[in-house]
């Protein structure tokens, strides 16, 4: 049997007096597409953001690749690819000149075949030599994929990568999530579109910090009485706060 | 060998191109500077305006005048008629002084008796007048000191102080101001961009998604303070030729020492810029430390006021900044022509600077979001 991607044990992360993570144990398995789901607030990014090595756990553990954050974030990073919420692209850089300088620090010569791959899948080669700053909110999206797919990573960590982006640059967004998905990436992705949480293998919903459901999206719905995701969203969340 | 420096150096050099801020800053702090201290290199009192009121017009007159011209203080713009053409004159400060020679002066020089002139000065610029009015008397005395001699028999003064001015001859301010302008600006710039670069990529996101890539920490800091060394020695070159050309300074010494001691310096300023970016956490925090860093040492390294005039303390607190040793070195370089042999304990120092501020921001830099 191989070994999960992701595998968290009582992962806790306080800021101060707030536990933005509590205690959350999960497991991703490899290739598999996982939703991460919440209200704003509810500790999505904090644990997307010990997942990748930026943010230490104030308690418990996760293994991603097999290796354990705390002890390895510098292998870890190695492995994984990042999309934060707040997109971290070069506006002032070209579309060109933002995939060189991701290729460079992973490693790649400059115009190397794979840059070219990447820049095929996302169908960006148009658009090399545009300011990042001047893209669209779904072109500045594939950008970032591209920054973060150049070095092949095995898994890939999307926080809320088509907020504010339309409905057709979401819809080929997933396709392209489904393809990576289909070659053997990992992808842990967070949302707040219920469409796009029914497109995940399994969810994970978390609330306050800790998690509230686990489950493929039939299974989450099933808890609630077979509604709707988004009605077993809002139920659960509200049976939590109460 | 660091395989990830090369494109960040390269990524940070064509955004500091096109980071229209960073490049205002890199060349409007050195303008703003050379305009300011420019400004004050003119309160150098060379040449007030001077009007002449000569009353009795003799051969002795002629040579009195001719004698304060030649202090340099004094440039006469006109002659006039009549005592109210003086006054108009100032009043309108059309001149800032006025050289008065009665009609009487030459009779009362034959005659042995106290022969007066009239220096008028305009006083409301306490600088420039008091100058002028230590050129007069000094030109008084110097006559006085001639006819004396002269009277009593003798070729030569009884007595002389020879003053030399070692270094700066002329006494001019823009030797001591152009030097020390360079180490200014560079302290300034240096310190300002470097912080201003890694908050800005914090502020905007970027650092979160770099930090996420296995870039070391070395790598990083190293790729973005590179191209700005480049920066601080063009910045040194323009400011020297400024300085020699326009303020006519002279380059003296060993211009290779210079550069060396300058890019130790250049180092130090941008690893404090390091250090000053993991303490801050907005653009604006990062310009008020950066400017709360200047404060001290432009007031305590001797660069405005000497440092042998500072009360001791101050003296004190003036050794801890390292304006103060760059100072020394540049002047030394510049003005006296002196090397490492007379300037080693201030390079040293320097140098301590530097690899003390880059472990300390190293140290405190982590690839880690808190
Ligand atoms: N650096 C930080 N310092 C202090 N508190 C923080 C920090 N980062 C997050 N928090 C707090 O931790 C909690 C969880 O935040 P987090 O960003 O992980 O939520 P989220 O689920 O990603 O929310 P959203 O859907 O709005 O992105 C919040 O209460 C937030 O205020
Ligand atoms: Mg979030």
């Amino acid at each position: 049997m191989s070994p999960s991607a992701v595998e968290t044990h009582n992962l806790t992360r306080r800021f101060g007096a707030v536990t933005a993570v509590d205690a959350l144990t999960l497991r991703i398995e490899q290739g598999e597409v996982f939703g991460l789901l919440g209200p704003n607030g509810s500790g999505k990014t904090t644990t997307i953001r010990m997942l990748c090595g930026l943010l230490e756990p104030s308690q418990g553990s996760a293994l991603v690749a097999g290796i354990d954050v705390a002890v390895a974030p510098e292998q870890v990073k190695q492995r994984i690819g990042y999309m934060a919420q707040k997109v971290g692209l070069y506006e002032d850089l070209t579309v060109g000149e933002n995939l060189d300088f991701y290729a460079g620090i992973y490693g790649f010569r400059r115009a190397t075949a794979r840059l070219a791959e990447v820049v095929a899948f996302l169908e960006l080669a148009e658009r090399l030599g545009q300011l990042a700053g001047q893209l669209s909110g779904g072109w500045k999206q594939r950008l970032a994929l591209a920054c973060a797919l150049i070095h092949r990573p095995a898994l890939l960590f999307l926080d809320e990568p088509t907020a504010g982006v339309d409905p057709a640059a979401r819809r080929r967004f997933w396709h392209t999530i489904h393809d990576l998905a289909h070659a053997g990436t990992t992808v842990l992705v967070t949302t707040h579109y219920m469409d796009e949480a029914e497109q995940c293998a399994r969810l994970a919903m978390m609330s306050r910090g800790h998690l509230i459901a686990l489950g493929t999206p039939a299974e989450v719905a099933a808890q609630v009485g077979g509604r709707t995701l988004e009605d077993a969203f809002v139920i659960l969340q509200e049976r939590d706060e109460r | 060998m660091m395989p990830r420096f090369w494109p960040m150096f390269r990524k940070e050099f064509i955004q500091m191109r096109r980071d229209h801020l960073t490049f205002a800053m890199m060349i409007g702090i050195p303008v703003i500077q050379l305009l300011v201290f420019g400004y004050a290199i003119q309160t150098d009192v060379r040449n007030l305006p001077t009007v002449v009121l000569d009353e009795s017009r003799t051969p002795e007159s002629r040579d009195i005048i001719q004698a304060f011209q030649n202090t340099g203080n004094f440039r006469i713009v006109a002659h006039v008629d009549g005592r109210p053409a003086v006054d108009r004159a100032i009043a309108r400060g059309e001149a800032q002084a006025a050289i008065v020679v009665p009609y009487e002066y030459p009779r009362d020089l034959v005659r042995g008796r106290t022969a007066t002139l009239q220096i008028i000065v305009d006083a409301s610029d306490p600088l420039a007048s008091q100058s002028a009015i230590a050129a007069a008397v000094a030109v008084a005395h110097a006559r006085d000191l001639l006819i004396l001699t002269r009277a009593a028999g003798r070729a030569n003064l009884p007595l002389e102080a020879r003053v030399r001015p070692r270094y700066n001859p002329g006494l001019r301010s823009p030797n001591y101001i152009v030097p020390g302008l360079v180490g200014v600006i560079l302290t300034m710039t240096m310190v300002l961009i470097t912080a201003m670069a890694i908050v800005r990529e914090r502020e905007r996101g970027t650092l979160e998604q770099l930090i996420v890539t296995p870039i070391t920490k070395t790598e990083l800091m190293l790729g973005k303070i590179t191209p700005y060394v480049g920066v601080g020695l063009l910045q040194m070159t323009a400011v020297l030729i400024l300085g020699r050309f326009v303020f006519d300074v002279p380059l003296t010494g060993n211009i290779l020492l210079l550069y060396g001691v300058t890019l130790i310096f250049i180092i130090a300023s941008l690893a404090f810029g390091l250090f000053v970016s993991t303490l801050v956490r907005t653009q604006q925090q990062a310009m008020q430390a950066s400017f709360g860093f200047m404060l001290p040492n432009i007031l305590l390294s001797g660069f405005m006021f000497p440092r042998q005039a500072m009360p001791e303390v101050a003296q004190w607190l003036g050794l801890m900044v390292p304006l103060t040793y760059f100072l020394k070195v540049v002047r030394g370089i510049l003005l006296k022509g002196v090397g490492l042999e007379a300037l080693w304990r201030e390079v040293l120092i320097l140098a301590g600077f530097a690899v003390v501020l880059i472990v300390a921001s190293v140290r405190r830099f982590h690839k880690t979001l808190d």
